[in-house]
């Protein structure tokens, strides 16, 4: 079953989500990675002003390939999560509601997403055409001198994505291997039956 | 008297571009098989979209000459020369790296290179350097391999110095840390290239080499054939799957490269490539050159 949501999520929304869900994303999202994670964090931490509200923010981890002529925007696929987690307990404290991204996250970032009932999305990697696909519009934000990783608003259509981590504990780098493990022994001992006496 | 022959430099730059574009743009189709395969035999729901959703990436890709991923990559290149050959109006690195800029500014690639590693981490701008490997060889041709490589399944590969004790089942062992290490990070399902042998820095060389091999065709040597089949099926045994959402397959393809080592090691290097293992090749006959 495909889960439709729009933005903002109400805490309704992100309670309900399970990890594995699978989710089409409707609205309004942030895009900012590595650069911009540490310069929003470190001007945050200085007292500086929040360059896009952050509270009930979604923000993608991604840095797209180019606009070619006559398209909204290049391809856009998740970059590896893990290397904003020490930024992302922050950013949750101070509302940040969900993130969209690929990999594992950190203890202390499954934790927050817990604590500040949030979500992290996943997108498949891999995808980045596809899921341009789902981009309406594009605005720029903050830190247009980044380049690919400067800080973006986008409008979106039903991305396809999954739900990775769930306010509930639930993380699918956990429970989907085991399932698949699950599956696979069920596979050994169909094809190699042991001998009945 | 040996004959001798000539290339011009604008010839390198113009097949770098085109290699280069094609390689971001289309995915092999043996790459595509083996997707394909994978998604008829899962069983996982969210891994089967996985998988479908991947197939339909590289098919939009081809059709609105887009890059397959984002992340297009550092540029690898592989020169193999004719000791024969000359090249006439020009440096060949400064062709190759002309032909990168092109494709990657032309072609709406992104550029990811970053000229200093740590103090400044500037971005060159237009892709370059490309990462360049130059082979001698005693045709009268250059031949030339674009293989654009993100950063996603690079930063997941690994090194291990073993011990020449360590046999088969080390490199196995060793093979199967990296891949569990290495988690949903390096957009699975993954390719393995495996090098044995050499030492620290030609064995990473092999690892490469080895992601290159045609899809499918296992070792020429029966007991490496053998491992490549091991390692296939204890790695996809991890039921990591595609996105590492869990699932039947982690893994579509391992290739061994092997070289002559020392007494005292076996070092063994595991480059991970992601499901967009990107690579298009061409070549340039030399002309002969009268004298």
């Amino acid at each position: 079953m495909i889960k439709y949501l729009n933005t903002p999520l109400t805490e309704e929304d992100i309670m309900g989500l399970k990890a594995g869900d699978i989710v089409r994303l409707s609205g309004s999202i942030i895009i900012a990675r590595d650069a911009a994670h540490k310069r929003l964090v470190e001007s945050l931490s200085s007292g500086g002003e929040e360059p896009f509200p952050i509270k009930g923010e979604i923000i993608f981890y991604a840095g797209p390939a180019p606009t070619p002529p006559g398209e909204v925007i290049g391809p856009i696929g998740p970059t590896t999560s893990g290397r904003m987690d020490p930024y992302t307990p922050f950013l949750l404290d101070r509302g940040m509601k969900g993130m969209i991204g690929k990999g594992k996250r950190s203890p202390e970032v499954l934790e927050s997403i817990r604590k500040n009932r949030a979500v992290y999305f996943g997108a498949t990697g891999g995808t980045a055409v596809l899921l341009s696909r789902s981009v309406v519009s594009v605005e720029m934000v903050a830190y247009e001198d980044l380049g690919p990783e400067s800080v973006r608003r986008l409008r979106v259509r039903e991305m396809p994505l999954v739900v990775l981590a769930d306010p509930h504990g639930g993380d699918i780098y956990v429970s989907g291997p085991e399932e698949a493990l699950r599956l696979i022994r069920a596979e050994c001992s169909e094809s190699t039956p042991e001998k009945e006496f | 008297m040996h004959e001798r022959y000539e290339v011009g430099a604008s010839e390198i730059t113009e097949l770098v571009r085109d290699l280069a574009l094609k390689a971001n743009m289309l995915l092999p189709d043996g790459l595509k098989r083996m997707i394909g395969d994978a998604y008829n035999k899962e069983k996982m729901s969210i891994a089967k979209e996985a998988f479908s959703d991947i197939l339909k990436n590289a098919e939009l890709a081809a059709e609105k000459n887009m890059p397959i991923c984002q992340d297009c990559g550092l540029a690898v290149v592989f020169i193999e020369i004719g000791q024969r050959i000359s090249v006439c109006d020009g440096s060949i690195e400064d062709a190759v790296n002309e032909g990168i800029r092109r494709a990657y500014t032309e072609g709406y690639l992104r550029k990811s290179v970053v000229k200093d590693p740590l103090f400044r981490r500037e971005n060159s701008g237009d892709n370059t350097p490309a990462v360049i490997h130059w082979k001698i060889t005693t045709g009268k041709d250059i031949k030339i391999t674009v293989s654009p490589k993100g950063m996603g399944s690079e930063n997941m590969s690994r090194i291990y110095m073993l011990k020449p004790a360590d046999g088969a089942e080390g490199v196995i062992k060793s093979v199967v840390e990296a891949v569990r290490t290495a988690g949903p990070n390096p957009c699975p399902p993954i390719v393995l290239g495996i090098g044995i042998g050499g030492n620290f820095e030609t064995v990473a060389l092999a690892s490469k080499l080895a992601l290159l091999k045609p899809e499918g065709i296992r070792h020429r040597i029966p007991e490496y054939a053998e491992m490549e089949n091991e390692i296939l099926k204890r790695v996809n045994e991890l039921g990591i799957g595609p996105g590492g959402y869990g699932g039947m397959t982690t893994v579509l393809d391992v290739h061994i490269e092997t070289l002559p080592t020392h007494i005292a090691g076996m070092p063994v290097a595991v480059n991970i490539c992601c499901h967009a293992l990107r690579h298009a090749e061409g070549k340039i006959e030399g002309r002969p050159i009268d004298d």
